[in-house]
């Protein structure tokens, strides 16, 4: 007779007989993510610049951004997308729900990254730059910019891993990724649940640990360097602890 | 070269600077001393439009600069060092130096590094010019940043405590450059404490407190004899 326990190794052979299921969802997480965080670092940079912006008007459309994404639960703006807006005849593929709504959310988190990161660069360093004669513009890319990423890096990276972590919210509109493929296998077959959540957990882990390992390095590694303050990178990995 | 009329600086409340004329004539060394807080920097600020003046005009060359779109004339002429020196610290000395000559004055690199390498030879720096900021001591670094401000080959330098944030044993070696520098046609205005500098260097010198020029003269009649009085308590506490 079979083992009812529900680790059992019988329920692992039915999970790894399935492999290429669990594959092709762990492939549209990676490009779920992939997407999102392109979109959500070139919003951040967008709204972080923004942010510091000497007219008003465009610090006011930034806090509007960040506010309003880093105070809604991710998964109402899935749900909006994948359920409402299809009312106004827009319909999205699950895959580009996950880039959007993804990439919108954490774009709010990474605009902070990046307003803390160049608000921590010394004001003698504006000063600098402009005595010489530098624009903003230039001032920002030459100047500002190439230290405040050496110094955003690190909480970058631990936003990127909470990034794929919460693609799993597509399992909540059946977008086919990791989380989704655990869930509706087990339910549908042989309720080998633990199996499927300790295996697609593993997936996410092995993607995530070395960031969050190398994210921990690097930071040590610029502290060090005295590129930057522990407490200044502290400051700015804190601007995200909301989330 | 440089003149400044009726210029007044608010810091909300705060008047910084009230009611300011200067005239600094072409070449001419200017040293500014005075208690802190006596507005010497905001000052200079306003000479480099770092700082907006809240009333008054500044001119240079006899162009009026605190009017819109005159920031070209100010960075055209005026060049900067700061307490702080504010190298730029991911870039090699080199670049640091290079990169206004290339990015504003549109130097081939090739030409940016010989005038950046004629200018490391003037503060004694040849050796450095790949090194970072932050391997360089403090005076080091300081006479990189009189590199990079001369690099840009403008008539009017401007100091600002160049050498109060150094540690006692470095001062000496950004003074040498500084008083190597005087001997040249350019126009110096520097804020600093070191009166054996001023009184080798400076045609003039402009004591300040509480937003306003209070005493001017020659360096020698005015460390000898100042008539502020004022002044003269200044002067009693900082010479030892
Ligand atoms: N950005 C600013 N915002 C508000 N107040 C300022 C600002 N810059 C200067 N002040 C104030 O203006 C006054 C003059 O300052 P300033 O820096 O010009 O003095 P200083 O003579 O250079 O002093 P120190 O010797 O300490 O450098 C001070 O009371 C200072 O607090
Ligand atoms: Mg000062």
């Amino acid at each position: 007779m079979k083992s009812m326990s529900p680790i059992a190794w019988w329920r692992f052979e039915l999970l790894f007989s399935d492999w290429r299921l669990f594959g092709k969802a762990f492939l549209v997480t990676l490009a779920v993510s992939g997407l999102s965080l392109a979109l959500a670092l070139i919003l951040g940079m967008i709204f972080g610049l923004l942010s510091r912006s000497k007219y008003r008007v465009f610090r006011i459309i930034a806090r509007v951004y960040v506010e309003l994404f880093q105070n809604i639960p991710l998964v109402i703006i899935a749900f909006f997308m994948f359920n409402a807006l299809p009312y106004a005849n827009i319909m999205l593929s699950t895959m580009t729900i996950g880039a959007l709504g993804i990439g919108l959310y954490h774009g709010a988190y990474i605009s902070e990254v990046v307003r803390a990161g160049i608000e921590s660069i010394p004001q003698g360093q504006f000063e600098a730059a402009n005595s010489q004669g530098f624009s903003y513009f230039s001032t920002m890319i030459h100047i500002i910019l190439p230290q405040t990423i050496t110094i955003i890096l690190p909480p970058l990276t631990n936003q990127a891993v909470n990034l794929i972590k919460n693609t799993s919210v597509l399992a909540m509109i059946s977008g086919g990724d990791l989380m989704y493929r655990a869930n509706s296998w087990a339910a549908s077959g042989s309720s080998s649940y633990a199996p499927a959540l300790i295996v697609t957990g593993a997936l996410y882990f092995i993607v995530c640990y070395p960031l969050a390992t190398a994210a921990r390095a690097y930071e040590k590694h610029i502290i060090n360097a005295g590129l930057v303050t522990a407490a200044t990178e502290d400051a700015i990995v804190a601007v995200t602890d909301s989330e | 070269m440089i003149k400044l009329e009726h210029v007044t600086k608010k810091f909300g409340k705060l008047t910084a600077l009230s009611d300011v004329s200067l005239h600094v004539g072409e070449g001419e060394k200017v040293v500014i001393i005075g208690p802190s807080g006596s507005g010497k920097s905001t000052l200079i600020r306003c000479i480099n439009r770092i700082e907006e003046p809240t009333e008054g005009e500044v001119f240079i060359g006899g162009e009026l600069v605190t009017k819109k779109n005159a920031l070209n004339i100010v960075r055209r002429n005026c060049a900067m060092v700061f307490q702080s020196f504010n190298l730029y610290p991911h870039m090699s000395v080199l670049q640091n130096i290079t990169l206004a000559p290339m990015k504003l004055q549109h130097k081939t690199k090739r030409e940016a590094e010989e005038i950046a390498y004629k200018y490391l030879d003037r503060v004694g720096l040849r050796d450095k010019a790949s090194a970072r900021p932050s391997q360089l001591s403090g005076g080091q670094q300081q006479r990189i940043a009189i590199a990079r401000a001369l690099a840009t080959q403008q008539k009017i330098i401007l100091f600002d405590e160049p050498t109060s944030a150094l540690d006692p044993e470095m001062v000496q070696e950004v003074l040498d450059v500084m008083v190597s520098l005087s001997q040249e046609s350019i126009t110096m205005i520097v804020v600093t404490h070191e009166m054996g500098f001023a009184r080798q260097v400076a045609d003039r010198v402009i004591f300040m407190d509480d937003g306003a020029i209070v005493e001017e003269g020659e360096p020698d009649a005015f460390f000898e004899n100042p008539k502020n009085e004022r002044a003269r308590l200044f002067l009693s506490k900082i010479i030892r």
